[in-house]
């Protein structure tokens, strides 16, 4: 085996590639122009499970429902970190302790302060 | 190797079609090779509306096996399906919503009625459902049944990719297929 390699050994592989990606481009082409086509204004529009769609998809909501959802993210996060504290509850002893509820403090502060602005209040 | 374990196994591949053999080369119709192509790749559309369904549900798993037959990818849209499968009762409420599912489908496109229901509206003849979906979009192959087993299932499929394998290349642009739709109510 010859054990120099020079670059020109490896053309074989760029030649596959351009192999490779002419193959797809040749035969998404070729579907593109052989296959029939009917684009009547039923055909293009948006397939709603075949329900007419009405109106625009981009309407103002309801920014509760944001809230909600980035609480939710919040207290998400909250369980996560509480199950590695679970978990080595012993070895984390008293400092773990003092640290999670720190940090759980700091979100019932926020939940305080969301709760005081009436964020779940969804009749008003 | 490969040809050999075919002969053994009685496994069945698709033939080539006709054409001009020779050493290295091997040339034919593009019509045959799209035909081919077509035909052992058709992606139904599932419109499963009653208990047909559910011996379509059988026709799809491993005893019956659709897949066999290069149908085993479902589209739940109809922009990349080949077949409709209308299987079950269609009551007339439920009429523009497969005509919608129907246009939407790209071409080529077949439809295969399963049942008596959708065929001709079966035992519910009555004012709430629809005698037959070929009112509101053509068909193309109906299987009888209340319900069909899946072998007539299969037979339909079958009896469709006959139907794209042998199909003029350039029927879909034709006048005569653009009257058929007309007559629909279809552009």
């Amino acid at each position: 085996m010859n054990q120099n390699s020079s670059p020109v050994d490896y053309l074989p592989i760029l030649l596959m590639f351009v192999v490779a990606l002419g193959f797809v481009v040749t035969t998404m082409l070729a579907s593109h122009w052989l296959g029939p086509k009917r684009k009547t204004k039923i055909k293009l529009d948006s397939f709603e499970c075949g329900i007419e769609s009405l109106g625009n998809a981009r309407l103002p909501f309801a920014i509760k429902y944001f809230l909600v959802a980035i609480l939710f993210v919040l207290f998400d996060i909250e369980v996560v970190f509480m199950y590695p504290w679970a978990v080595n509850f012993k070895e984390l002893g008293m400092l773990g302790v003092i640290e999670v509820f720190s940090f759980i403090i700091l979100l019932l502060i926020g939940f305080y302060y969301m709760l005081s602005k009436k964020a779940l209040k969804w009749e008003e | 190797m490969a040809k050999e374990i075919i002969k053994r196994t009685k496994l069945e591949i698709a033939k080539s079609p006709e054409g001009l053999e020779g050493p290295g080369f091997f040339a034919t119709k593009l019509e045959d090779v799209v035909g081919l192509a077509r035909k052992n790749s058709l992606w139904p559309l599932p419109f499963a509306t009653s208990c047909c369904g559910i011996e379509f549900m059988a026709t799809m798993a491993s005893h019956y096996d659709l897949g066999r037959f290069g149908s085993e990818r479902l589209s739940f849209s109809p922009r990349q399906a080949d077949m409709l499968m209308v299987m079950g009762t269609i009551a007339k409420k439920m009429g523009p919503t497969l005509r919608q599912v129907y246009e939407q489908m790209a071409e080529p496109k077949w439809v295969l009625s399963v049942g008596a229901c959708a065929s001709t509206g079966g035992i519910f003849d009555t004012y709430s459902v629809l005698q037959g979906i070929d009112k509101i979009i053509p068909v193309d192959v109906y299987v009888p049944g209340c319900p069909p087993r899946p072998e007539q299932i299969l037979e339909g499929v079958l009896k469709i990719q006959e139907m794209a394998q042998n199909e003029s290349f350039r029927r879909r642009e034709s006048d005569e297929y653009k009257k058929m739709l007309n007559s629909y109510g279809i552009e």
